[in-house]
């Protein structure tokens, strides 16, 4: 009864989007304020249908439901109930529910805070989401239903994928789609300016809070599936550049170009044309990834059971909606005019210069992911395209992109001066030249990468510091902290997020400089050093989880003869599917991670074992977490909470103070 | 051209190879034996170890050589197809017991069945390696030149014998 219910309700939702995604729109174009006003509550009415079907769902995982053909064959009786909930999205059908879920999550929050948008714009807003939302209900409601009966129903479920039962399956996925879907905001915002005809700096003001936050998921939510990745795998890599993964970073380089776009937009009126076209890109770019982890077009080790009839059905979607809007573009956009115009050294410069860079490195990365395939569709042959490629286009254009990052918010707008740019740098400049130099030849190994690396941290870094103390120093009085507590919020998140990418790319440097690995036979006893570290094996045990039997070894690590840690990697069986997985183990640490996994049993006890030792490796995620947490205090800024707080003349409190604060 | 299709443009070049994309298999791995004379071996035969199992005795017919073990649970899968087969007298199915137990093998066919006129063994894998193997079942499809003129990775399943495996066949034995 229960998953009929849930079923139901994905109809009723897919009928609410239809009226959602026509009525409104029409109601802008002609003016019919009763039609637009149908927007909110369809779509806080689509919104607690899809949460009730979600629900419905759940509840099926939760009782062991295993009549739900999608429950038997993603969950099992002995499998623990948050990973039975995690499940919900553990392949397709339920990942797609989970997809128009967190649109609708998405949709629900433009109704709560978009009270200081004039009608007709909001109608078209949420009519833009709901033409989204009609696509992905009738995917589900006709290709993929999660709620489809298997009658009789299976004794037991086939379980979930060995491979996806960690705690990163119950984080990863929700986070990298409220990134993903969240570009449907700035989309819609996009669209709804195209069809109204004002793209004008107070459209760019409303999209950069919402492409901010879709932004800082979307990064916590690829940091997050590279971590899984690093320690789930065995085998201590951190990124494969393979295409599912390719297929969240292109969104990502979108939608980081399109946050920067939308500050010339907001500050200045510039970029409108390219901003649109931004907003599109992302969002496109998050539905083809969409299409190509489950279409089957590409291989890649994130397998979802493909299918062609759905493959057909989201590349017609695809279609429709990319080119629906590409076409609307290629039609509006011509009418909307120029900004103001800018010299080629000013901060609309260097920004033009680094959305450029970006948006070439999007371009290679969806030339690499799709190059086998145009190969084998022109019949010259297959062939799969790897990190050498991605590697080597990757560092030459993202060099001069980081160097203009640390340049580009000292310059003034509209026109900066060379010399004058020059002589507020050579500190940070030769700083960060002396110092890349140097340390690599004190730890004991120059490459030139290594420096290449260091130098632009380090860059990044310097520069920071002498942005914030020009920032500083045009504030006249009060004491130090005071100068500090005066710099917006805005200004303080964007700093942090450039130091962010400073870590993370210490973080890569430093792992590939300096990692060391052994692959080592280890009998019980014996030990092998890594990286000044000795580990030593104690044998292994017989231990019993709950779906599944382990071996699990003994590592005694010492450094100095002092013992350290014990590390306990595991080697798995899942008895459901009869898939042995290696749980490895590590040893995090600010500067190393020690990382042991178990290969393969040899005789008398002996096993084949990886050791680890990674330098700096978590600085890569740490990295990613500031970056997100820079687009967090970017978006707490006052002048959004102004905003937002004008909808709410209920509090005339919150409304007061923000008004004075202006003031 | 006007600057602002040209977003359109790449995008409609895009999905037409999406398209195309969707009806080719990417696991799909050509075999570059395909054409190419089946490499040559004389292996023991499982039955009977003494006398040995070579493609030159086939010279002139038209065969499938299966690469099997009793440890593969593809092998199972494919193993009513490969019976069917052998019970139409389309085409004979010579087998080749990979990296495989003896006893095991012997086990195995009694109690599923055997559509082997003669299995071959080949338990150190040489064969295997010759004929590019990296996975059983692994089925060949050989002319009466002795050349390879189809590889199949994986199970056989009917669809593919119905419309891949036996109208190759009786082109072959027309020619």
């Amino acid at each position: 009864m229960i998953p009929e219910i849930g079923h139901f309700a994905l109809i009723l939702a897919l009928c609410v989007a239809v009226v959602q995604g026509i009525l409104p729109i029409y109601g802008a174009a002609v003016g019919n304020s009763a039609l637009m006003a149908v927007a909110k509550p369809a779509a806080r009415g689509q919104f607690l249908l899809v949460l009730t079907a979600f629900c419905c769902l759940g509840y099926a995982f939760a009782e062991k439901d295993f009549s739900v053909l999608y429950v038997a064959a993603t969950s099992n009786s002995q499998l623990p109930l948050h990973y039975r909930l995690a499940a919900i999205w553990g392949a397709h059908e339920g990942s797609l529910l989970l997809w128009t879920f967190i649109l609708t999550i998405w949709m629900f929050a433009v109704t709560l805070f978009s009270a200081h948008l004039p009608d007709a714009t909001r109608s078209r807003i949420l009519g833009v989401m709901g033409l989204v939302s009609i696509g992905f209900l009738l995917f589900m409601l006709t290709v993929s239903n999660p709620f489809e009966r298997l009658i009789p129903a299976a004794l037991d479920g086939r379980d979930l994928n060995p491979l996806l039962q960690d705690p990163g399956m119950v984080i990863h996925p929700p986070m990298l789609y409220m990134g993903y879907v969240g570009f449907s905001v700035a989309f819609a915002f996009a669209i709804a300016a195209l069809l109204g005809g004002n793209l004008d700096a107070a459209w760019a003001r409303w999209s950069r809070p919402w492409t901010t936050v879709a932004w800082c998921f979307l990064t916590v939510g690829i940091a997050m599936g590279s971590g899984w990745a690093y320690y789930e795998l065995g085998w201590g890599g951190w990124w494969f550049w393979d295409p599912v993964e390719n297929a969240s970073f292109m969104p990502w380089l979108a939608g980081t170009a399109l946050v920067h776009s939308l500050a010339v937009t907001d500050k200045r009126g510039g970029f409108k044309v390219w901003t649109v076209l931004l907003a599109i890109m992302a969002f496109s770019l998050s539905l083809l990834g969409t299409f190509l982890v489950r279409s089957g077009v590409l291989t890649s080790v994130h397998a979802f059971a493909t299918d062609p009839k759905r493959g057909l059905f989201i590349l017609a979607f695809l279609a429709v909606v990319i080119g629906g809007s590409l076409a609307l573009y290629a039609w509006r956009a011509p009418r909307v005019g120029l900004g103001g115009s800018f010299a080629m050294v000013s901060r609309e410069g260097m920004l033009l210069a680094n959305n450029v860079l970006l948006v070439a490195a999007m371009g290679s990365v969806l030339l690499g992911t799709l190059y086998p395939l145009f190969l084998d569709a022109l019949d010259l042959g297959k062939i799969s395209v790897g990190p050498p490629y991605f590697d080597s286009v990757f560092v030459p254009l993202m060099t001069p992109a980081i160097f203009l990052m640390g340049i580009g918010p000292l310059a003034q707008w509209k026109k900066a001066s060379l010399p004058d740019l020059a002589k507020r740098l050579q500190w940070a400049f030769a700083v960060s030249v002396v110092t890349a130099l140097a340390l690599p030849v004190v730890m004991g190994n120059w490459t030139p990468l290594l420096s290449l690396g260091l130098l632009l941290a380090i860059w990044i870094a310097t520069t920071a510091v002498v942005t914030l103390r020009e920032r500083l120093a045009h504030v006249s009085g009060g004491s130090f902290i005071e100068r500090l507590a005066s710099v917006p919020r805005s200004y303080w998140g964007m700093l942090v997020a450039h130091c962010g990418i400073a870590v993370f790319i210490v973080g890569v440097t430093m792992v590939k400089g300096f990692e060391s690995e052994k692959d080592v036979r280890m009998n019980v006893g014996e030990t092998a050093t890594i990286g000044d570290y000795t580990f030593r094996f104690d044998g292994t045990q017989d231990v019993v989880g709950p779906n599944y039997t382990a071996a699990r070894g003994t590592f005694r690590v010492s450094l100095d003869g002092r013992e350290t840690t014990v590390l306990y990697p595991e080697k798995r069986r899942y008895s459901v599917q009869n898939q042995v997985m290696t749980e490895a183990a590590i040893d995090p640490g600010l500067l190393r991670d020690l990382y042991v996994s178990l290969g393969e049993p040899l005789d008398d006890g002996a096993w084949s074992v990886r050791l680890y030792h990674k330098p700096f490796v978590d600085w890569i995620w740490g990295g990613c977490f500031i970056m997100a947490l820079g687009g967090a205090l970017a978006v707490s800024d006052r002048r959004y909470r102004i905003a937002w707080g004008r909808q709410k003349p209920a509090v005339p409190v919150s409304t007061g103070t923000a008004r004075r604060k202006v003031a | 051209m006007n600057r602002f299709l040209l977003p359109l443009s790449i995008f409609i070049v895009v999905v037409v190879f999406l398209g195309v994309g969707l009806k080719l298999n990417p696991r799909e791995i050509p075999s570059p034996l395909v054409g190419k004379a089946a490499p040559d071996f004389s292996q023991p035969q499982l039955y009977d170890p003494a006398t040995v199992f070579s493609p030159a005795d086939l010279k002139g017919k038209v065969w499938l050589l299966n690469f099997w073990a009793s440890w593969c649970s593809g092998c199972r899968t494919e193993h009513p197809v490969l019976m069917e087969l052998a019970k139409s007298g389309e085409v004979p199915i010579f087998g080749m017991d990979y990296k495989d137990q003896r006893d095991e093998a012997l086990a195995w066919l009694k109690r599923w069945g055997n559509p082997y006129p003669v299995v071959g063994v080949d338990d150190a894998g040489r064969v295997g390696i010759n004929y590019g193997v990296y996975g059983v079942p692994e089925t060949y499809v050989i002319d009466k030149q002795g050349v390879i003129r189809y590889k199949q990775i994986g199970p056989l399943d009917p669809d593919t014998v119905a419309k891949k495996i036996l109208p190759l066949v009786k082109q072959l034995e027309s020619q």
